[in-house]
């Protein structure tokens, strides 16, 4: 119940966003987060939680430097 | 540092005894869907806790959504995972074969439309869920409030996750490590888990979904000493967290007592409508009682991380996915579902 899945906004009317989960387009309540066209968010049952910031790539590499400093 | 250091590491661990939890059902999914106990150092051990919020749900929750779903012109609009729980005798999914009305759907939010599509039916939300989802709740009453629809309830049984930990890790006594729910840490901000840390002197990390995120979690809980914290999710956790949500939830629920499945009420532990927007509950307080549908099923065991699964004695015998005796088989996110479809022990 408490899944997110991320997707990319493809626009926004009314606090309501368009999300796309690789292909399939469904609305999402932006009402907690702004968001703009392009943006990839994080939806949690129809409520987008937040942006994502970074690629997953950024963040790996992020974490392991945090594990080095343990 | 890689990951195949990692891996290797945690397989050949061989320090002081290690037990983490991991609160989230969602984390709890990806434990068993990836094999990573099978990946890890017979001291190192993973078990699973109250993070999964139909799990927690006391069964006069279950039976007060019969009795609403039973009501004339009244239609019950839950998600998935609440229908095949049983409350003291019947399920949603029972009731519904009886003839009662019951919808599921993806998002909360379809209950405006569905509402305002059928003016004369009343539609009941059963509001389950911890800091991730209730934001969502306080966002339907806005609407409902904003656009005067008369015609939406909800019948709230909302959780929060600290007092729940503090409850757990107490009754426990062998946690040495808890991976934070990285959702609820969204809405929270990562300081509600390093203040736990630093209250309780154990460590936490907030952690992603992927296998290889909650392995680096693991093992920086392997290496982290009591009080530290550490955000792993940095991608979307801030330290503060989202505070247009947390305005939001301040705004028309306030902090109560809840009552969860096997630890009994718990102080501070969940949200309500507060007074003011009481026409919007479809009666939602007092519902305590947590009567088993069998009384051998050890799921409030399992969620306080007493009991592995398989440790219960229905477990793959009486109780399994397609004849569920405790909501943590009838979950996706549930502990016993996840280690009988994953065979994870």
């Amino acid at each position: 119940m408490c899944i997110a899945a991320p997707g990319k906004v493809i626009k926004i009317e009314d606090n309501i966003a368009h999300v796309d989960y690789n292909g399939n387009i469904i609305t999402a309540n932006a009402g907690i987060v702004p968001v703009s066209a392009g943006d990839h968010v994080l939806v949690h049952a129809g409520l987008i939680i937040q942006r994502i910031n970074k690629t997953e790539a950024e963040e790996m590499a992020e974490l392991f430097s945090q594990l080095e400093e343990i | 540092m890689d990951i195949a250091t990692v891996k290797e590491y945690l397989k050949s661990y061989d320090g002081p005894q290690c037990t983490i939890m991991e609160v989230c059902g969602t984390h709890t999914a990806t434990i068993s869907q990836n094999g990573i106990p099978d990946m890890l150092s017979d001291k190192i051990r993973l078990i699973s806790g109250p993070g999964c919020p139909v799990c927690v749900t006391v069964a006069a929750y279950i039976d007060r959504l019969l009795e609403l779903a039973l009501t004339q012109n009244t239609t019950v609009v839950t998600f998935g995972d609440m229908i095949r729980v049983r409350g003291t005798k019947l399920s949603l999914s029972d009731a519904s074969a009886m003839g009662a009305s019951v919808k599921t759907v993806y998002s909360p939010f379809e209950i405006i439309e569905l509402a305002k599509a059928d003016t004369g039916r009343n539609f009941v939300f059963a509001a389950v869920g911890f800091e991730t989802t209730a934001p969502v709740y306080a966002l339907i009453i806005e609407r409902l409030i904003n656009d005067n629809i008369k015609n939406v309830k909800l019948l709230t049984a909302i959780k929060t996750m600290p007092e729940a930990i503090r409850t757990v890790f107490a009754k426990n006594g062998k946690i040495t490590g808890f991976l934070a729910p990285g959702h609820v840490s969204i809405i929270t901000g990562y300081e509600l888990f390093l203040d736990l840390a630093k209250k309780l002197q154990v460590p936490f990390v907030v952690s992603g979904f992927s296998g290889e995120e909650l392995l680096l979690s693991v093992y920086a809980l392997t290496k982290l000493k009591g009080g530290q914290a550490l955000n792993m999710y940095t991608s979307v956790v801030t330290t503060e967290g989202n505070e247009r949500a947390k305005e939001k939830l301040l705004k028309y629920f306030k902090i109560t007592d809840a009552p969860w499945r096997g630890m009994g009420i718990i102080k501070n532990s969940g949200m309500v409508l507060k007074e003011e927007y009481g026409e919007f509950d479809a009666g939602s307080q007092n519902l305590i009682s947590d009567s088993m549908y069998n009384s051998a099923c050890k799921c409030a065991d399992v969620i306080s991380g007493m009991l592995s699964p398989c440790e219960c004695p229905l477990f793959g015998g009486v109780c399994t996915p397609e004849n569920p005796q405790g909501a943590c088989m009838v979950s996706a996110k549930g502990a016993c579902f996840h280690h009988y479809v994953n065979k994870r022990l």
